[in-house]
């Protein structure tokens, strides 16, 4: 036990009134690609243990590695998309040090000559901030195999008696992404790391270069962070908490270490340089090893393999290959759309901006699209408790059922009945209308016979109309469309009352 | 004059878990000091307009195809395992880190 760890923890909002957080962020992605980093096994999720090796991910004596083209285009599709510069030349180092899940005793990285370097990119906060963050370097390297420790009582490591080995994943071609000092985010520094990861998984999944799911550790993020007293003094000293591996993860990792360090720093107390462990339960962050310094790695360059150097052609090839950003995209939807800020955002965050522009593709206008995905829709998905592209209905479903209240065919009530069969797997709207005869009843004769009903049923209604009174008509017409369940077209009897009193 | 002490000698054999006796680590400091000293002297050599060597083979971009290849048979994989376990390689408790 350190002395930094019985230090009380501050009110995160007294914390951020009295120190300026500034934050550092490195992300780990891994790539999509077929087979590993630098040999031809290939990389299949949730293979049976150690089936996807060959000599070069198990670092067997004389085996030797060859990179993967495909990761390298990949590295630079990434580095192009956060605007950073390409080298024209660099090269692979080993990063020395002895854990089991690193087979060769080092890991193939990059440390001096990364492929990509000098980068930004901006992100959109929840209330449509802007904030850039400025990108120091993406470099390639391979991941490691996975430890599973066993008899100790939670399976973490304290108490284990051993360990075992999957050397699957071990050579899976990653990107590490390391930022500048986030400086400037102040309170929002939770919300600016989580909205950082957040965008780089959405351009990961744009660029189509992974899966990028956090659930699987395609993409884990450590964070960097450390408390000043103001803006205008020097950084404070950092602690890293390694492998954050969930949005509403990094926002709390973030809130607590600020938390924490404030109380250290409070008690007048050094805050120690350390990685630290994010505790999924409560929220907290614990004490792991003390940060070695880089030489303790060792690290040098890669004699087995020859340098990268893309050629500028290439590079551009790769740049008018990219597709368009996500920020980007939103915003030129939005325009399009019409939407206010507040609209597109809940747009957004309800998962519906795919499937809206599909639909708008589909000929419904973006006002009409939006009020099927926002409301009966959003409602029904909420109520089942599942993702609004879970439902079992397609944009262009709903394109043709708005159609059908476009052109007069089925009003409101009843296109949410046609709704229900659509998503009870009665087939398109069409069918569902032409099954359930769930038509507008158009035709006036059955329309007259049940209004001539209501009027002999309600003659001092009819007396008042004719009196000049229009205001109790509502009771006619609403006895007619009960009588025609629903089916008439409310307009149209209104002008066949009137017409029929002759007032 | 020697520019590698025993210390340093030391500290790099303990990061690389070679284990060195004390007479070793002279030998060492020693050799080292003349490899040092001979790239040093290379260095001086070495003007702006030579550019620096990455690699002793004048090549660049060698990349494979991203098209998989059998792996290795688990009988194989596991051959060197000193110990094992439903496939997996047994190692022993690994202290502190996770």
């Amino acid at each position: 036990m350190t002395a930094a760890t019985t230090t009380g923890l501050v009110a995160y909002e007294d914390a951020v009134r009295r120190y300026d957080p500034v934050l550092g962020i490195e992300v780990h992605v891994e790539l999509g690609t077929l087979t590993k980093m630098f040999c031809a096994a290939e990389v299949a999720y949730g293979g049976e243990p150690n089936t996807q090796v060959t000599p070069v991910s198990l670092g067997l004596p004389g085996a030797l590695p060859v990179v993967n083209g495909k990761a390298v285009e990949y590295a630079i599709r990434i580095g192009l998309a956060l605007n950073c510069t390409i080298a024209e030349n660099c090269r692979f180092a080993r990063k020395n040090y002895f854990y089991p899940d690193v087979p060769k005793n080092f890991q193939t990285s990059q440390y001096d000559e990364p492929i990509a370097f000098d980068g930004w990119i901006d992100i959109e906060l929840d209330d449509g901030e802007v904030f850039r963050v400025e990108i120091e370097r993406a470099h390639m390297e391979e991941d490691a195999g996975k430890n599973t420790h066993v008899g100790g009582a939670t399976g973490r490591i304290q108490g284990a008696e051993y360990s075992l080995v999957d050397y699957n994943r071990a050579g899976i071609p990653l990107v590490e992404i390391v930022t500048r000092p986030i400086e400037g985010a102040g309170e929002r520094a939770p919300e600016v790391a989580r909205a950082y990861v957040q965008t780089l998984r959405d351009i990961f999944r744009t660029l189509d270069v992974s899966e990028a799911r956090m659930e699987r550790g395609n993409v884990r993020a450590d964070v960097n962070l450390s408390l000043r007293p103001t803006p205008e003094s020097p950084l404070g000293t950092r602690t890293e908490t390694k492998n954050v591996n969930s949005f509403r993860s990094i926002e709390r990792a973030v809130r607590y270490e600020v938390s924490r360090q404030a109380g250290v720093l409070d008690a007048g107390l050094p805050v120690v340089q350390e990685t630290r462990h994010f505790h999924e339960e409560d929220g907290t962050t614990s004490s792991g090893r003390v940060k070695s310094d880089a030489e303790d790695y060792r690290y040098f360059p890669e004699p087995d393999l020859v340098p990268v150097a893309p050629s500028r052609e290439w590079v551009e090839e790769i740049r008018a290959t990219l597709p368009e950003m996500p920020v980007a995209r939103r915003r030129r939807l939005q325009t399009e759309w019409g939407y206010a800020d507040a609209e597109m955002r809940d747009v957004v965050n309800a998962g519906a901006m795919d499937l809206i522009e599909a639909t708008v593709a589909a000929g419904t206008s973006a006002a009409g699209a939006r009020k099927w995905w926002m409301g009966e829709l959003a409602r029904r998905a909420n109520q089942d408790e599942v993702a609004l592209e879970a439902l079992s209905v397609t944009p262009a479903q709903i394109a043709q059922l708005q159609g059908l209240v476009d052109s007069g065919r089925l009003n409101d009530k009843l296109a949410r009945q046609v709704l229900d069969g659509v998503l009870a797997g009665e087939g398109d709207p069409e069918a569902v209308v032409v099954a359930r005869g769930l038509e507008i009843v158009s035709d006036d004769g059955p329309l007259l016979a049940a209004i001539d009903e209501a009027l002999a049923a309600q003659p001092d209604i009819v007396e008042k109309v004719r009196g000049g009174n229009q205001g109790p008509i509502g009771a006619i017409i609403g006895a007619v469309m009960k009588a025609t369940k629903g089916q008439a077209d409310a307009k149209r009897v209104r002008e066949l009352v009137l017409d029929r009193i002759g007032s | 004059m020697s520019t590698i002490s025993r210390d340093e000698v030391a500290r790099v054999a303990a990061l690389a878990r070679i284990d060195l006796r004390p007479d070793e680590v002279a030998r060492l400091a020693g050799e080292l000091d003349v490899i040092v000293e001979s790239v040093a002297r290379v260095s001086e050599v070495a003007t702006a307009d030579v550019p620096a060597t990455s690699h002793p083979l004048p090549l660049t971009n060698v990349f494979r195809d991203d098209v998989p290849e059998p792996a290795l048979p688990i009988q194989d994989v596991l051959a060197g395992a000193p110990q094992q376990e439903n496939g997996r390689f047994a190692v022993p408790q690994i202290l502190g880190e996770e």
